[in-house]
Protein backbone atom coordinates (compact mmCIF):
# COMPACT_ATOMS: atom_id res chain seq x y z
CA UNK A 1 0.00 0.00 0.00
CA UNK A 2 2.31 2.63 0.99
CA UNK A 3 4.34 1.95 -2.22
CA UNK A 4 1.62 2.39 -4.48
CA UNK A 5 0.45 5.73 -2.82
CA UNK A 6 3.92 7.23 -2.49
CA UNK A 7 3.72 10.17 -5.18
CA UNK A 8 6.33 9.63 -8.17
CA UNK A 9 9.96 10.33 -7.62
CA UNK A 10 10.07 12.39 -10.96
CA UNK A 11 7.63 14.02 -12.45
CA UNK A 12 7.96 14.75 -16.08
CA UNK A 13 6.07 17.05 -17.88
CA UNK A 14 3.80 16.56 -19.03
CA UNK A 15 2.41 14.22 -15.96
CA UNK A 16 4.33 11.44 -16.51
CA UNK A 17 1.36 8.52 -17.37
CA UNK A 18 1.81 4.97 -15.34
CA UNK A 19 1.95 2.28 -17.83
CA UNK A 20 -1.26 0.41 -17.39
CA UNK A 21 0.61 -2.69 -16.70
CA UNK A 22 1.88 -1.15 -13.26
CA UNK A 23 -1.85 0.06 -12.49
CA UNK A 24 -3.26 -3.41 -12.78
CA UNK A 25 -0.70 -5.25 -10.87
CA UNK A 26 -1.25 -2.49 -7.78
CA UNK A 27 -4.97 -3.03 -8.29
CA UNK A 28 -4.69 -6.23 -8.41
CA UNK A 29 -2.57 -6.25 -5.47
CA UNK A 30 -5.03 -4.31 -3.11
CA UNK A 31 -8.19 -6.39 -4.81
CA UNK A 32 -6.72 -9.94 -4.43
CA UNK A 33 -5.32 -9.25 -0.56
CA UNK A 34 -8.42 -7.15 0.41
CA UNK A 35 -10.65 -9.62 -1.51
CA UNK A 36 -9.00 -12.55 0.15
CA UNK A 37 -10.26 -11.19 3.76
CA UNK A 38 -13.93 -11.73 2.75
CA UNK A 39 -13.31 -14.69 4.34
CA UNK A 40 -12.92 -13.34 7.71
CA UNK A 41 -16.25 -11.61 7.00
CA UNK A 42 -17.79 -14.85 6.36
CA UNK A 43 -16.74 -16.67 9.34
CA UNK A 44 -17.77 -13.99 11.77
CA UNK A 45 -21.12 -13.56 10.04
CA UNK A 46 -21.99 -16.81 9.95
CA UNK A 47 -20.56 -17.82 13.47
CA UNK A 48 -22.88 -14.39 14.76
CA UNK A 49 -25.49 -16.94 13.89
CA UNK A 50 -26.73 -15.65 10.35
CA UNK A 51 -27.64 -17.58 7.44
CA UNK A 52 -25.78 -18.37 4.54
CA UNK A 53 -28.15 -16.41 2.44
CA UNK A 54 -27.89 -13.61 5.12
CA UNK A 55 -24.40 -13.33 5.27
CA UNK A 56 -24.17 -13.34 1.10
CA UNK A 57 -26.68 -11.24 0.55
CA UNK A 58 -24.50 -8.33 3.19
CA UNK A 59 -21.83 -8.80 1.08
CA UNK A 60 -23.80 -8.38 -2.77
CA UNK A 61 -25.58 -5.64 -1.70
CA UNK A 62 -23.53 -3.98 1.25
CA UNK A 63 -20.16 -4.41 0.18
CA UNK A 64 -18.26 -2.11 2.71
CA UNK A 65 -16.60 -4.38 4.83
CA UNK A 66 -16.74 -2.12 7.90
CA UNK A 67 -19.97 -1.55 7.89
CA UNK A 68 -20.47 -5.64 7.24
CA UNK A 69 -18.68 -6.37 10.55
CA UNK A 70 -20.33 -3.81 12.11
CA UNK A 71 -23.88 -5.02 11.31
CA UNK A 72 -22.99 -8.88 12.20
CA UNK A 73 -21.51 -7.32 15.92
CA UNK A 74 -24.29 -5.42 16.22
CA UNK A 75 -26.97 -8.44 16.04
CA UNK A 76 -24.58 -10.91 17.67
CA UNK A 77 -24.62 -8.25 20.90
CA UNK A 78 -28.89 -8.52 20.61
CA UNK A 79 -29.15 -5.20 19.12
CA UNK A 80 -32.63 -4.46 17.43
CA UNK A 81 -32.18 -3.63 13.54
CA UNK A 82 -32.58 -0.22 13.30
CA UNK A 83 -29.86 0.31 15.87
CA UNK A 84 -27.53 -1.88 14.22
CA UNK A 85 -28.42 -0.98 11.20
CA UNK A 86 -27.95 2.65 11.90
CA UNK A 87 -24.40 1.57 13.55
CA UNK A 88 -23.68 0.28 10.18
CA UNK A 89 -25.07 3.05 8.07
CA UNK A 90 -22.44 5.49 10.19
CA UNK A 91 -19.70 3.80 9.12
CA UNK A 92 -20.45 3.90 5.79
CA UNK A 93 -20.89 7.65 5.54
CA UNK A 94 -17.43 8.39 5.03
CA UNK A 95 -17.40 6.76 1.51
CA UNK A 96 -19.68 9.78 0.36
CA UNK A 97 -16.85 11.77 1.30
CA UNK A 98 -14.54 9.22 -1.11
CA UNK A 99 -17.13 9.34 -3.91
CA UNK A 100 -16.73 13.34 -3.71
CA UNK A 101 -12.66 13.30 -4.85
CA UNK A 102 -13.62 10.05 -7.16
CA UNK A 103 -16.17 12.24 -9.08
CA UNK A 104 -13.73 14.50 -9.93
CA UNK A 105 -11.15 12.13 -10.48
CA UNK A 106 -12.73 9.17 -12.65
CA UNK A 107 -15.46 12.14 -14.10
CA UNK A 108 -17.81 9.25 -15.22
CA UNK A 109 -20.37 9.75 -17.33
CA UNK A 110 -24.04 10.51 -15.32
CA UNK A 111 -25.22 6.84 -16.56
CA UNK A 112 -22.20 4.72 -15.21
CA UNK A 113 -22.26 6.34 -11.95
CA UNK A 114 -24.76 4.49 -10.58
CA UNK A 115 -23.29 1.17 -11.12
CA UNK A 116 -19.76 2.49 -9.82
CA UNK A 117 -21.18 4.03 -6.43
CA UNK A 118 -21.73 0.28 -5.36
CA UNK A 119 -17.56 0.28 -5.89
CA UNK A 120 -16.94 3.43 -3.98
CA UNK A 121 -14.82 2.15 -0.74
CA UNK A 122 -11.57 2.41 0.96
CA UNK A 123 -9.23 0.07 -1.23
CA UNK A 124 -10.90 1.51 -4.45
CA UNK A 125 -10.19 5.40 -2.99
CA UNK A 126 -7.05 4.63 -1.68
CA UNK A 127 -5.92 2.51 -5.39
CA UNK A 128 -7.29 5.66 -7.62
CA UNK A 129 -5.98 8.40 -5.24
CA UNK A 130 -2.83 7.08 -5.93
CA UNK A 131 -2.95 7.41 -9.81
CA UNK A 132 -0.71 10.14 -11.55
CA UNK A 133 -3.53 10.57 -14.79
CA UNK A 134 -7.41 9.89 -15.38
CA UNK A 135 -6.93 7.27 -17.39
CA UNK A 136 -5.06 5.37 -14.60
CA UNK A 137 -6.95 6.06 -12.12
CA UNK A 138 -10.35 4.93 -14.03
CA UNK A 139 -8.26 1.27 -14.87
CA UNK A 140 -7.20 1.27 -10.96
CA UNK A 141 -10.62 1.73 -10.08
CA UNK A 142 -12.15 -0.40 -12.57
CA UNK A 143 -9.40 -3.47 -11.64
CA UNK A 144 -9.91 -2.75 -7.86
CA UNK A 145 -13.24 -2.73 -7.78
CA UNK A 146 -13.94 -5.78 -9.82
CA UNK A 147 -11.15 -7.87 -8.61
CA UNK A 148 -12.14 -6.91 -4.58
CA UNK A 149 -16.57 -7.25 -5.32
CA UNK A 150 -15.94 -11.09 -6.74
CA UNK A 151 -13.26 -12.37 -4.72
CA UNK A 152 -14.92 -10.72 -1.59
CA UNK A 153 -18.28 -12.25 -2.32
CA UNK A 154 -16.99 -16.13 -3.33
CA UNK A 155 -14.46 -15.88 0.21
CA UNK A 156 -17.47 -14.77 2.37
CA UNK A 157 -19.63 -17.90 0.64
CA UNK A 158 -16.62 -20.05 1.24
CA UNK A 159 -16.13 -18.36 4.97
CA UNK A 160 -19.43 -19.07 5.52
CA UNK A 161 -19.67 -22.46 4.68
CA UNK A 162 -16.29 -23.09 6.16
CA UNK A 163 -17.04 -21.40 9.66
CA UNK A 164 -18.44 -24.34 11.79
CA UNK A 165 -15.46 -26.74 10.05
CA UNK A 166 -12.97 -24.25 11.80
CA UNK A 167 -14.47 -23.98 15.01
CA UNK A 168 -13.34 -21.04 17.56
CA UNK A 169 -12.49 -18.44 14.73
CA UNK A 170 -10.93 -15.82 17.03
CA UNK A 171 -8.17 -18.85 17.97
CA UNK A 172 -7.11 -18.22 14.50
CA UNK A 173 -6.69 -14.75 15.24
CA UNK A 174 -9.06 -13.98 11.95
CA UNK A 175 -10.75 -11.33 13.87
CA UNK A 176 -7.32 -9.37 13.78
CA UNK A 177 -7.81 -9.08 9.91
CA UNK A 178 -10.37 -6.06 9.60
CA UNK A 179 -7.99 -3.57 12.42
CA UNK A 180 -5.04 -4.52 10.30
CA UNK A 181 -7.11 -3.74 7.04
CA UNK A 182 -8.06 -0.96 8.25
CA UNK A 183 -4.53 0.29 9.58
CA UNK A 184 -2.65 -0.60 6.24
CA UNK A 185 -5.46 1.83 4.68
CA UNK A 186 -4.68 4.29 6.92
CA UNK A 187 -1.08 4.26 7.03
CA UNK A 188 -0.26 6.12 3.52
CA UNK A 189 -2.97 9.08 4.74
CA UNK A 190 -0.77 9.92 7.72
CA UNK A 191 1.78 12.08 5.57
CA UNK A 192 1.88 15.90 7.75
CA UNK A 193 1.18 16.14 11.12
CA UNK A 194 -2.16 17.54 10.59
CA UNK A 195 -3.66 14.06 10.16
CA UNK A 196 -1.65 12.34 12.30
CA UNK A 197 -3.06 14.57 15.48
CA UNK A 198 -6.28 13.98 13.70
CA UNK A 199 -5.82 10.40 13.57
CA UNK A 200 -4.49 10.31 17.45
CA UNK A 201 -7.62 12.41 18.86
CA UNK A 202 -9.78 10.44 16.75
CA UNK A 203 -8.31 6.99 18.77
CA UNK A 204 -8.66 9.09 22.32
CA UNK A 205 -11.92 10.10 21.48
CA UNK A 206 -13.57 6.24 20.09
CA UNK A 207 -11.96 4.79 22.99
CA UNK A 208 -12.81 7.43 25.29
CA UNK A 209 -16.56 7.17 24.53
CA UNK A 210 -16.87 3.49 23.99
CA UNK A 211 -18.15 2.27 27.26
CA UNK A 212 -21.12 4.71 27.97
CA UNK A 213 -22.33 4.90 24.25
CA UNK A 214 -23.84 2.37 22.16
CA UNK A 215 -22.49 0.45 19.50
CA UNK A 216 -21.53 2.79 16.04
CA UNK A 217 -22.19 6.25 17.51
CA UNK A 218 -18.16 6.17 19.41
CA UNK A 219 -16.84 6.03 15.64
CA UNK A 220 -19.28 8.48 14.44
CA UNK A 221 -18.25 10.83 17.35
CA UNK A 222 -14.54 10.27 16.32
CA UNK A 223 -14.99 11.87 13.27
CA UNK A 224 -15.32 15.49 15.17
CA UNK A 225 -11.75 14.97 15.00
CA UNK A 226 -11.29 16.53 11.62
CA UNK A 227 -13.47 19.74 11.64
CA UNK A 228 -12.20 20.23 15.41
CA UNK A 229 -8.54 19.79 14.16
CA UNK A 230 -9.37 22.36 11.45
CA UNK A 231 -10.91 24.16 13.84
CA UNK A 232 -8.22 24.69 15.91
CA UNK A 233 -5.63 25.42 12.48
CA UNK A 234 -7.64 27.96 10.94
CA UNK A 235 -8.01 30.04 14.75
CA UNK A 236 -4.24 29.66 14.84
CA UNK A 237 -3.32 30.78 11.68
CA UNK A 238 -5.66 33.83 11.62
CA UNK A 239 -3.70 34.44 15.35
CA UNK A 240 -0.51 34.70 13.43
CA UNK A 241 -1.55 36.70 10.44
CA UNK A 242 -2.77 39.40 13.21
CA UNK A 243 0.71 39.01 14.56
CA UNK A 244 2.54 39.29 11.55
CA UNK A 245 0.53 42.69 10.98
CA UNK A 246 1.83 44.40 14.23
CA UNK B 1 -37.05 -11.30 10.07
CA UNK B 2 -35.55 -8.61 12.16
CA UNK B 3 -32.10 -10.01 10.63
CA UNK B 4 -33.35 -8.75 7.03
CA UNK B 5 -35.16 -6.02 7.90
CA UNK B 6 -31.26 -5.09 9.32
CA UNK B 7 -29.79 -6.07 5.69
CA UNK B 8 -31.62 -4.33 3.82
CA UNK B 9 -31.58 -1.02 5.72
CA UNK B 10 -28.27 -1.27 5.91
CA UNK B 11 -27.76 -1.52 2.41
CA UNK B 12 -30.04 0.94 1.07
CA UNK B 13 -28.58 2.99 2.85
CA UNK B 14 -24.58 2.42 2.61
CA UNK B 15 -25.43 2.23 -1.37
CA UNK B 16 -27.02 5.93 -1.20
CA UNK B 17 -24.40 7.43 0.84
CA UNK B 18 -21.71 6.06 -1.62
CA UNK B 19 -24.20 7.36 -4.67
CA UNK B 20 -24.59 10.56 -3.20
CA UNK B 21 -20.78 11.45 -2.66
CA UNK B 22 -20.49 10.43 -6.82
CA UNK B 23 -23.56 12.50 -7.44
CA UNK B 24 -22.76 15.88 -5.87
CA UNK B 25 -21.84 18.64 -8.34
CA UNK B 26 -17.93 19.51 -8.37
CA UNK B 27 -18.60 23.35 -7.15
CA UNK B 28 -19.14 21.53 -3.85
CA UNK B 29 -15.48 20.93 -3.59
CA UNK B 30 -14.10 23.81 -5.04
CA UNK B 31 -14.29 25.38 -1.07
CA UNK B 32 -10.83 24.38 0.19
CA UNK B 33 -12.18 23.95 3.80
CA UNK B 34 -14.60 21.18 2.39
CA UNK B 35 -11.47 19.47 0.45
CA UNK B 36 -9.47 19.69 3.93
CA UNK B 37 -12.61 18.02 5.47
CA UNK B 38 -13.22 15.28 3.09
CA UNK B 39 -9.48 14.45 3.05
CA UNK B 40 -9.49 13.90 6.85
CA UNK B 41 -12.86 12.28 7.57
CA UNK B 42 -11.52 8.77 6.31
CA UNK B 43 -8.37 9.65 8.89
CA UNK B 44 -10.69 9.89 11.77
CA UNK B 45 -12.45 7.43 10.89
CA UNK B 46 -10.09 4.96 10.14
CA UNK B 47 -8.21 5.68 13.23
CA UNK B 48 -11.47 5.18 15.07
CA UNK B 49 -12.36 1.62 13.70
CA UNK B 50 -8.63 0.53 14.02
CA UNK B 51 -8.57 1.43 17.73
CA UNK B 52 -11.92 0.03 18.57
CA UNK B 53 -11.31 -3.13 16.39
CA UNK B 54 -8.41 -4.12 18.17
CA UNK B 55 -8.71 -2.51 21.82
CA UNK B 56 -13.00 -3.28 22.80
CA UNK B 57 -15.31 -6.20 22.70
CA UNK B 58 -18.46 -5.01 22.88
CA UNK B 59 -18.71 -1.88 25.13
CA UNK B 60 -15.47 -2.76 27.21
CA UNK B 61 -11.85 -1.93 26.55
CA UNK B 62 -9.83 -4.74 26.58
CA UNK B 63 -5.89 -5.46 25.62
CA UNK B 64 -5.52 -8.78 24.18
CA UNK B 65 -3.55 -10.59 21.56
CA UNK B 66 -5.39 -8.44 19.02
CA UNK B 67 -2.64 -5.60 20.46
CA UNK B 68 0.03 -7.54 19.41
CA UNK B 69 -1.56 -8.80 15.98
CA UNK B 70 -2.10 -4.65 15.35
CA UNK B 71 1.72 -3.89 16.11
CA UNK B 72 3.14 -6.98 13.78
CA UNK B 73 1.24 -5.11 11.20
CA UNK B 74 1.95 -1.43 11.73
CA UNK B 75 5.79 -3.24 11.59
CA UNK B 76 5.46 -4.73 8.48
CA UNK B 77 3.87 -1.83 7.34
CA UNK B 78 7.03 0.17 8.12
CA UNK B 79 9.13 -2.45 6.34
CA UNK B 80 7.11 -1.38 3.17
CA UNK B 81 5.45 -4.75 2.86
CA UNK B 82 2.47 -5.89 0.65
CA UNK B 83 -1.27 -5.88 1.74
CA UNK B 84 -1.72 -9.75 2.10
CA UNK B 85 1.72 -9.90 4.01
CA UNK B 86 0.64 -6.74 6.48
CA UNK B 87 -2.91 -8.55 7.06
CA UNK B 88 -1.04 -12.42 7.47
CA UNK B 89 1.34 -11.16 10.00
CA UNK B 90 -1.37 -9.35 11.95
CA UNK B 91 -4.09 -12.99 12.22
CA UNK B 92 -0.95 -15.25 12.65
CA UNK B 93 0.88 -12.97 15.49
CA UNK B 94 -2.81 -13.24 17.49
CA UNK B 95 -3.44 -16.47 16.40
CA UNK B 96 0.15 -17.39 17.70
CA UNK B 97 -0.17 -15.34 21.17
CA UNK B 98 -3.33 -16.80 22.01
CA UNK B 99 -1.88 -20.23 21.65
CA UNK B 100 0.86 -19.80 23.53
CA UNK B 101 -1.01 -17.78 26.41
CA UNK B 102 -3.73 -20.53 26.42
Amino acid sequence: MAEQTAPPAIRTDPPAARPDRAVVRDALGVGVAVGLSGFAFGVTSAGSGLTLLQTCALSLLVFTGASQFALVSALAAGGNPFTAAAGAFFLGVRNAFYGLRLSQLLALPRFVRPFAAHWVIDETTAVTLAQPSRRSARLGFTVTGLTLYVLWNLTTLVGALGAEAIGDTDAWGLDAASPAVFLALLAPMLRTGTERTVAGLAVLLALGVLPVLPAGVPVLVAALAAPAVLCVQGRRARHTAKEDRR
Amino acid sequence: MSVWIAIGATAVGCYLVKLIGLLVPAGALERPLVRRLAALLPVALLAALTAQQTFSTGQQLVLDARGAGLAAAALALVLRAPFLVVVGAAVVVTAGVRAISG
